[in-house]
């Protein structure tokens, strides 16, 4: 039952990224736009995340709900070390998730206020997948250390490091890329396909620069990214396939039939990244600065807390995922008729 | 400010947020959906604008609920690693279901938001029923884990090891049920009461009358027979209190002294020097009653409780009294309006009537903020009752009163905004919903 928790955290961590990330990206895009087009950025995307955008970030709290109960030692640890991190990206999700929400309801839509809500929203799209992106970096980096003696060492150094930070702004050229990509589809005019066949190819430059920034990093870190990721054979493939991917997708991106395709190529790249990043650190999900490791298989709740936990998340998702499938399908029959109606 | 404190009192500050905005996204939805039903079944216009108007004030609260509530399943963490790395795996259950019913919750609304005149009546309105039901069994799973801390089951404690961990045993812990009963008549009375005084000041003043009545009488109706209820549900909650946590019940009546015939304290000033409580109105062996059922039998004081393991007397016992006090002012106004209700029509359209729903909007909020606190101060010096003391259990990081500050910084913005976003809602009434 411990390998169906762990299938369920990474894949709940993948969800959380592909669906979480491209609404994130969403944000990041509209920050991107120039005042012209904001608009319509916003409108397209509003069509596209309005029904399913709570949904996409219930894949956050399944993935905390699946540390606190299976990993409880991985989970403190990690809100111990990782704090401020943390507590930042909380900040970034409730500006954000109010924000959206606000946005939409409120009922008098004024220049003002909704200029004011726009703000936050979109500097909030950035800054909370850069944390996310910092705290997994931070996870990896091998730079939490239990014996530091001092509060910068224990509590800010932890994540605050080229290693981490560049993990965080990569992160969010993915989500950026995710969304443009996934927007492509979403519009019927051609003038907006063009902006976000651009947006997604700038993108995509951006995320290529920021993983080569992740790169010289990790040398200046001393984390052995290279040698973990071309070290063994299925994270090296990985790679590759989201590299092939990635060609593929330049290809075939501007044919407005292939809008299915470049969409999951899109996810299919982001996913291998994770994969191989994922498989090369398994079973450690924390890496300390003493060279020792929190293990998944080793640092987990016992017998009959991982039994009742796999069975609650099987059961569970016999129930959501049916009505999360039919809730994208019914949203996607494109009869775009009015969102809300007054 | 001391780090535990800044802790503890974010903690609070949290829940005490996210305690409102949850019980009106789960609350609000049930009388979205009634709403909604007696649209379709009337065609009355009236009921579709009433299910539409609300169904903002739902999306409002949910997402502003779904975020504190994220916020809170991360503080768990930050403020308290120490008790979640024991606790995580024992009262986890609820909380994995409860990740399920609010995925489910999520959903639903999704579909009930952006579902007119998309889907098929029969199928929107379901989805509308599946969110009230999702919300109220997510706040009944969360209750039942806050139980758990209070009436610790499901687990050995042997040598400061927990071992033979049972979660499904530990979901359903002695208190879960009376707890889970108490909060969820309370979150209706509350949130009933709160609604229905929003509409009777509209009425009051006369602004879209026809509309506002008949949103009224739903909230009201659900407010008014929660409140009715609520008190046999609190005697089932204070039994169940005398029995697992002496030192909480104790502290609510500010009863220091063992013996029989322990008579009910209500109101006064507990000294807890002297060990007694100034101007409190004594009625002589009711709380023997209301612990025991009969008049006589000795109820445990706190002079039966070490002074380290006693929670704070003073604020439990206000808090106590603010609850009952105004748990029973929402009853006999609940008990005024079904009077009016069958026999006497004509209060509807006077002032006093209206004028006294109008300032019991937030009664229900002060009495379940009161309650609350007597839930969780009444656990102190606990946090795993009996087993782990609060103070162990907190974040070694210094500097958390920042952290504090900033949240509460926090709240207090997201609660203006809210405010403000209903007031714009219901200015925004004859436009929108009722012209």
């Amino acid at each position: 039952m411990l390998y169906v928790v762990i299938l369920f955290l990474f894949a709940a961590i993948t969800l959380y990224f592909l669906l979480g990330g491209a609404d994130f990206g969403a944000g990041i895009i509209e920050l991107f736009t120039s005042n012209d087009n904001k608009h319509r950025t916003r409108k397209t995307s509003y069509q596209a995340i309005g029904p399913i955008w709570e949904a996409n970030h219930m894949w956050l709290i399944i993935t905390v709900v699946i540390l606190f109960v299976g990993f409880p030692t991985i989970y403190s640890e990690m809100c111990v070390y990782l704090h401020i991190p943390l507590l930042i990206m909380l900040l970034g999700i409730t500006a954000r998730g109010t924000a959206f929400a606000f946005r939409n309801y409120d009922a008098i839509k004024d220049e003002k206020t909704q200029g004011f809500y726009n703000h936050i929203f979109v500097y909030s799209s950035f800054v909370t997948p850069m944390f996310l992106g910092i705290i997994a970096g931070s996870a990896l980096s091998g730079q939490i250390d239990p014996s530091a003696k001092t509060f910068a060492g224990a509590y800010i150094f932890s994540w605050l490091n080229w290693f981490s930070v560049s993990v965080g702004l990569f992160t969010v050229a993915l989500c950026g890329f995710l969304a443009a990509i996934y927007l492509i589809g979403e519009c019927t005019e051609v003038y907006d396909i063009k902006r976000f066949i651009k947006k997604a190819k700038a993108m995509n430059i951006a995320a290529v620069v920021l993983g080569a920034l992740v790169f010289l990093a990790s040398h200046f870190e001393h984390v052995h990214l290279a040698d973990w990721i071309f070290g063994n054979l299925l994270s090296l493939a990985a790679v590759i396939a989201a590299t092939l991917s990635l060609i593929l997708l330049w290809f075939i991106i501007s044919d407005k039939k292939n809008k299915q395709w470049i969409r999951v190529l899109a996810a299919f790249q982001v996913s291998m990244i994770l994969i191989s990043v994922g498989h090369t650190r398994f079973p450690r999900f924390v890496i300390f600065k003493d060279g020792s490791s929190m293990s998944l298989l080793t640092d987990h709740a016992t017998g009959k807390s991982i039994d009742d936990l796999g069975i609650g998340l099987l059961v569970g998702s016999l129930f959501i995922l049916p009505a999360l499938g039919y809730l994208y399908y019914s949203f996607k029959k494109k009869d775009n008729g009015q969102a809300v109606e007054h | 400010m001391d780090d535990f404190i800044a802790a503890r009192s974010q903690m609070a500050l949290s829940l005490g947020f996210h305690i409102i905005y949850s019980c009106i996204g789960m609350v609000m939805p049930v009388f979205m959906a009634i709403s909604h039903y007696k649209w379709i079944k009337t065609k009355d216009p009236v009921y579709k604008n009433i299910t539409i108007a609300w169904s903002k004030g739902v999306a409002i609260f949910f997402a502003t609920g779904a975020v504190s509530g994220t916020m809170l399943s991360f503080e768990l963490g930050l403020l308290w690693p120490g008790f979640m790395k024991h606790a995580g795996p024992i009262f986890g259950m609820p909380f994995s279901l409860e990740g399920v019913a609010f995925f489910i919750e999520a959903i639903a609304l999704g579909f009930f938001l952006y579902g007119w005149n998309r889907l098929n009546t029969w199928f929107h309105w379901v989805t509308g029923i599946v969110v009230g039901i999702s919300g109220i069994a997510s706040g009944i799973l969360v209750v039942s884990a806050n139980s758990w801390m209070n009436s610790p089951s499901g687990f050995d404690f042997v040598n400061g090891k927990y071992i033979n961990i049972d979660p499904l045993k530990a979901m359903f812990n002695e208190a879960w049920f009376s707890e889970a009963l108490h909060m969820t008549i309370a979150a209706f009375s509350a949130t009933g009461f709160a609604v229905a005084g929003i509409h009777a000041l509209m009425i009051y003043r006369k602004r879209n009358v026809h509309f506002h009545s008949k949103a009224f009488k739903i909230a009201i109706i659900f407010g008014a027979a929660a409140a009715i209820l609520q008190p046999l549900s609190g005697d089932i909650s204070a039994k169940g209190a005398a029995k697992r946590q002496p030192a909480k019940l104790a502290a609510m009546e500010a009863y220091f002294h063992t013996k029989e015939y322990a008579p009910l304290v209500i109101g006064g000033i507990p000294d807890t020097a002297a060990k007694k409580v100034n101007y409190g109105i004594e009625i002589p062996g009711l709380l023997s009653f209301l612990v025991h059922d009969n008049f006589k039998q000795q109820v445990n004081g706190l002079d039966k409780i070490p002074v380290k393991n006693q929670p704070p007397i003073a604020v439990t016992h206000y808090a106590f009294q603010i609850m009952v006090g105004f748990g029973m002012l929402m009853m006999l106004i609940g008990i005024l309006y079904f009077i009016a209700l069958l026999k006497k029509k004509s209060w509807f359209n006077k002032g006093w009537f209206l004028k006294m729903f109008i300032w019991a909007t937030p009664a229900g909020f002060i009495a379940l903020e009161a309650g609350w606190t007597v839930t969780e101060v009444g656990r102190q010096p606990w946090i795993i009752q009996g087993v782990m003391r609060t103070s162990e259990a907190v974040t070694p990081m210094p500097g958390i009163q920042y952290s504090f500050y900033l949240f509460t910084f926090i709240y207090f913005t997201l609660s203006v905004f809210v405010i403000f976003l209903l007031k714009r809602q219901i200015q925004m009434v004859p436009e929108l919903y009722d012209r």
